[in-house]
């Protein structure tokens, strides 16, 4: 278990104890919605791990560096940012995707293009998001947000 | 949810078609699958646990009483804070917003709060600090509050010059 790790459960730990102590009803409550999450969250979970190991045991370095690294350059963001706007990946479990791309040869703005569009864009939450707050806002709201991401992505591949 | 369990059901048999085939790939497979898995045990749980603690304690309305009422750079700041907040998918985030803006909040504010809960989530940072380390998150998130700052001006006085421009007409 790394530093982050430790640091992330003592955090847990501790927020929980003060719950308990301040209203123990509402920790129980807590700990509930926690577990459904959790479970909620758990095919996903293996799916993604599996695919990391997948393509980390399949797919030579190379390949994916010829297609999200250093000298796929620009098209290569964009690709990746486009499916990273595109799919459906709970934001918690791209992570650990993203990372095992960093291991594979991925650029850094390659993958800091897909986590930021994955999570900042909502193509699959767009009609409601058109539905609450109108048509203008949304398309803007998730447009300029793939621009920014873009923007994000090739300014961390220069400092990193 | 049952699509998400059958869906793992198909990968975990293409899986096992693939290491059947290509069985000196077996050892690579599980042992990054392993890796992978035990990262995400040590780390999960507590995530799901203070995800579960704000979801209670922190309300929606708390959230939109703090939010409706301030502006100018606090209200941006607050924005960001009251975003980050582990609370919950982006779509409970936009019926907030919308009724916020009728409440007469100002837009720029509203887009950056929606921006905020949607990728400068809390427990999003711990797990990517945990896979991409400190260096990486660190340099994402402060390039992601500035640009969706700008992003959110930006928006405000789009809209603005063309509701005013509608006016006109």
């Amino acid at each position: 278990m790394n530093a982050t790790a430790i640091v992330i459960n003592v955090i847990a730990v501790a927020a929980l104890l003060m719950a308990f102590i301040k209203d123990r009803k509402k920790a129980i409550k807590s700990l509930k919605i926690a577990g459904k999450s959790f479970i909620r969250m758990l095919p996903m979970v293996f799916i993604i791990i599996i695919i990391i190991g997948l393509l980390l045991g399949f797919v030579p370095p190379d390949q994916i560096s010829k297609f999200v690294g250093e000298q796929s350059g620009m098209t290569g963001v964009l690709i990746v940012g486009a499916a990273g706007a595109v799919l459906h990946i709970p934001a918690l479990l791209s992570f650990p995707l993203a990372a095992s791309l960093l291991e594979e040869g991925a650029s850094v703005s390659a993958v800091a293009a897909f986590i930021t569009t994955l999570t900042m864009i909502g193509t699959i939450t767009l009609p409601l998001e058109i539905k609450e707050l109108g048509k203008k806002m949304a398309i803007l709201r998730n447009g300029i947000s793939f621009v920014i991401a873009i923007i994000i992505a090739l300014i961390m591949g220069v400092i990193l | 949810m049952i699509r998400d369990w059958i869906l793992l059901g198909i990968i975990l048999i293409i899986a096992i078609i693939l290491l059947t085939i290509f069985p000196d790939k077996n050892e690579a497979v599980t042992n990054t699958v392993w890796d992978y898995l035990v990262e995400m045990v040590f780390i999960l749980p507590a995530v799901m646990i203070l995800l579960g603690l704000f979801a209670v304690w922190v309300s929606n309305e708390m959230i939109m009483k703090y939010l409706g009422k301030t502006s100018g750079v606090r209200g941006i700041f607050l924005a960001i804070i009251l975003g980050a907040l582990p609370t919950g998918p982006l779509y409970i985030a936009f019926p907030m917003a919308a009724v916020l803006l009728k409440k007469g909040a100002k837009i720029s504010n509203i887009i950056v709060f929606l921006s905020a809960w949607a990728c400068i989530k809390i427990p999003q940072e711990m797990v990517e600090l945990q896979f991409l380390g400190v260096q990486f998150m660190l340099l994402r998130l402060s390039l992601t509050i500035i640009l969706v700052i700008i992003m959110a001006v930006l928006i405000e006085k789009i809209i603005e010059w063309s509701e005013g421009k509608a006016a006109t007409m």
